[in-house]
């Protein structure tokens, strides 16, 4: 591998060339194996601090970031919007400082506004890890559904991604289109026209608003929570409608072919998006996106971390 | 400069280029200055000794430009922007007179505070500060503010910049009422349904960033909305900073046929596109937000064609603290008033060859000073001695931190631009000078 990693932050998928992209999946592959031991820890971020501040709310997301600290043998505190003093009326700035002047290392954020961890990056010497930016980018979740795709399916070139849902309002969504194409993976977006807008097209992706079109030669359908707490407006007529045209009913799935996988970001909506028995089948590859999660998000610390000495 | 004690101070600027659009002028020759009002050359034939001599060869003369759209800050956010402080600003743009709008606190809406601005413009302000009152109570688009009251004020239009009147009813009862007394509606067109919580022009850039989208339709909504009440009403509407290429489209058909419809531009819509938000620069945002080429494209035909026909700023301060903020919260706006007229030069006369300088000087004299109804844009004698002096060749880079304005919001900096200002003159004073 003769890829090196040049960056402090990790900010986006869209900036990120192929081979970056390979350097931070195969470094999770060395990472995934750790996980496996019974000493789960290694010294590679020792003496290194990392604040998980989290402006928005998030559970799976923080926990998977702090665990990957704790095993790199990083320090770590949380810092959320209700106990930081943004509550107080200071400014995103002003607080990223002050962690700054504690001399933080690696600043991992999940804020609401699009554009958040590219404002601090320009303005720290700290490490800036995006976890999370409202409906933009959402890195290391494009990086650990790409991983898990390679991993069942030993390549991404030439396979076709169903990404399924709200995509408007989807940083995850985004990510992923960024990660998949540059991969050579042909990627379809399904849903409600009020959600996938035309204007995705210019990102190298199929639309489709015909989801029984789509499944039976997709290779990975991903399965996108519908968003209320994004949406302001009335982007369709309701879950019953939203379940009758795109939902991934046990009906549907058996257009899939039988070695499809079935992938979810979380949190899951049971019975909306997708049948609840269905998320738990063997098709379903949840649960060990969780796992490679922890995997790339070591790697990926581990690689800024390395940068922001 | 001044010479206080003789009976009659004078001024000639000599061999100039005087392009006084309001006279059909267009010649090269001296302009005379008699205590502060253009003057004949037989007013100083018999006075050799206390005149002034200014020498602009290789210069415009210029009646003094308007800016019919500032935000000039007070009262109410004194640390973006004084009057005094946006009136330098002004007069080093080129600028004599410039309408502030009335999106202060408290809101221009009342006859006190229109009062109040007009005794701090007299107090502190180099450049002639018109006011602009509101159409609504405290811009809220509920009830009609006292319109008359605010007109005897000395309000010389009125509009809820920043805000719209989402209510057709009321806006269109505000038509009315401003026909009666005598002064146009000046409204800033956004329908809040359709851009929602818009930040950013609806499109490719919005799609990639994953920022809400202003879609062009929620300009042209309320376009086509004052189109209709202007022909109901039979009085002028003139539609603030268009944006959007439909925008033109309407306002064409619209004034084809003789409706009292117009539209203005601001710099930054011709200058850049939403491209420029792909850093999460919160200098580029503004409302309306910068949209594509083709709107560029269109409001340029537009500018050319006549069918858009005054240029103006939508000098907007903000503090630093204010725009260096997470792209969402930062506030809508950018300064112009000290880059306008190099950018519109720049731009409309030399690379896109769109209009000749006595239109791009026409657009900022005689047409906002009739639709306006204003006493100023022009050299004729008798006029307040109101002249900007340009040089539309000269080039010269832009330097924020230089800015006589109290903020520096602009993603302007460090463009190198063709035309400016040389020097500003009210009332026969010079106010400012290259």
């Amino acid at each position: 591998m003769t890829t090196r990693w040049n960056r402090k932050d990790l900010l986006g998928l869209r900036e990120l060339s192929v081979d970056e992209i390979n350097l931070v999946l195969d470094t999770a592959d060395a990472f995934k194996q750790v996980g496996t031991r019974e000493i789960k820890k290694v010294p590679a971020l020792r003496g290194k601090t990392l604040v998980n501040f989290f402006v928005e709310p998030s559970t799976r997301t923080r926990t998977s970031f702090e665990l990957a600290a704790f095993r790199l043998s990083a320090d770590v505190i949380n810092i959320s919007a209700a106990t930081s003093s943004l509550s107080k009326g200071e400014t995103l700035k002003d607080t990223a400082k002050i962690l700054e002047a504690n001399h933080v290392d690696i600043i991992v954020l999940r804020h609401n506004s699009a554009g958040a961890p590219q404002f601090l990056a320009e303005r720290l010497r700290s490490s800036v890890i995006n976890a999370g930016d409202g409906a933009h980018e959402h890195p290391t979740q494009g990086l650990l559904d790409t991983y898990t795709i390679r991993e069942k399916k030993k390549r991404i070139e030439g396979l076709h991604v169903a990404i399924i849902g709200d995509i408007l309002f989807s940083r995850v969504a985004r990510s992923n289109i960024f990660a998949l194409t540059k991969l050579g993976a042909r990627v379809t977006l399904v849903g409600p026209s009020t959600l996938v807008p035309r204007d995705f097209e210019k990102l190298g992706v199929t639309i489709s608003y015909d989801i029984d079109k789509v499944l039976p030669t997709a290779d990975v359908v991903n399965l996108l929570r519908i968003q209320h707490e994004r949406q302001r407006k009335e982007y369709f007529p309701g879950v019953g409608e939203y379940i009758r045209l795109f939902g991934l009913t046990k009906e549907r799935a058996k257009l899939l072919k039988p070695d499809c996988l079935i992938m979810h970001p979380g949190p899951i909506n049971r019975g909306v998006e997708i049948d609840s028995e269905l998320a738990d089948g063997n098709q379903s590859v949840i649960l060990d996106q969780v796992t490679n999660g922890l995997a790339v998000r070591m790697a990926v610390l581990y690689l800024c971390g390395g940068i922001a000495a | 400069m001044r010479y206080p004690n003789y009976a009659m101070s004078a001024i000639v600027i000599h061999n100039g280029r005087i392009i006084d659009p309001a006279n059909g002028r267009d010649e090269i020759g001296d302009l005379v200055i008699v205590d502060g009002k253009i003057a004949d050359q037989s007013a100083i034939r018999n006075q050799k000794s206390a005149i002034e001599e200014i020498d602009a060869t290789e210069l415009i003369v210029a009646p003094g430009l308007i800016d019919m759209h500032v935000h000039l800050r007070e009262p109410g956010f004194g640390h973006k922007e004084t009057i005094a402080s946006g009136a330098r600003a002004a007069a080093t743009g080129g600028f004599t007179t410039v309408v502030c709008m009335p999106n202060t606190l408290p809101v221009a809406d009342n006859p006190s505070t229109i009062t109040w601005i007009k005794d701090r413009a007299r107090d502190s302000a180099r450049v002639n500060v018109l006011p602009a009152g509101a159409i609504s109570k405290n811009l809220e688009g509920l009830e009609l503010a006292p319109i008359a009251s605010i007109v005897q004020s000395g309000v010389i239009a009125i509009t809820d910049d920043g805000k719209c009147v989402q209510n057709h009813e009321l806006m269109r009862r505000a038509v009315e009422y401003a026909r009666m007394v005598g002064v146009p509606v000046l409204d800033h067109c956004q329908d809040y349904n359709l851009v929602g919580h818009g930040v950013v022009n609806e499109g490719e850039w919005s799609t990639l960033l994953g920022l809400s989208g202003w879609p062009a339709a929620g300009e042209e909504a309320m376009v086509m909305r004052n189109i209709l009440l202007a022909e109901l009403c039979d009085h002028h509407i003139h539609c603030q900073h268009i944006s959007a290429a439909g925008s033109i489209r309407l306002i064409r058909e619209a004034r084809g046929r003789g409706v009292k419809i117009s539209g203005e531009v601001c710099p930054h819509h011709v200058a850049l596109t939403d491209a420029a938000i792909q850093n999460f620069d919160t200098n580029c945002k503004m409302n309306p937000p910068l949209r594509t080429q083709r709107d560029i494209d269109a409001i340029i035909e537009g500018i050319a064609d006549g069918t858009l026909t005054i240029l103006c700023s939508d000098h907007a301060p903000h503090a630093a603290f204010e725009k260096e903020v997470e792209f969402d919260q930062a506030p809508f706006g950018i300064v112009g008033l000290e880059t306008e007229l190099g950018l519109f030069i720049d731009i409309l006369v030399h690379k896109r060859k769109a209009i000749s300088i006595n239109r791009l000087i026409e657009m900022f004299t005689l047409e906002p000073a009739r639709l306006l109804k204003i006493e100023v844009g022009t050299l004729s004698i008798g006029a307040n001695a109101d002249i900007t002096l340009i040089d539309p060749d000269l080039e010269w880079t832009v330097d924020a931190s230089s800015f006589e304005s109290l903020s520096r919001n602009t993603p302007f900096g460090g463009w190198k631009l063709k035309g400016r200002a040389a020097r500003t003159i009210v009332g026969g004073e010079t106010v400012w000078q290259l």
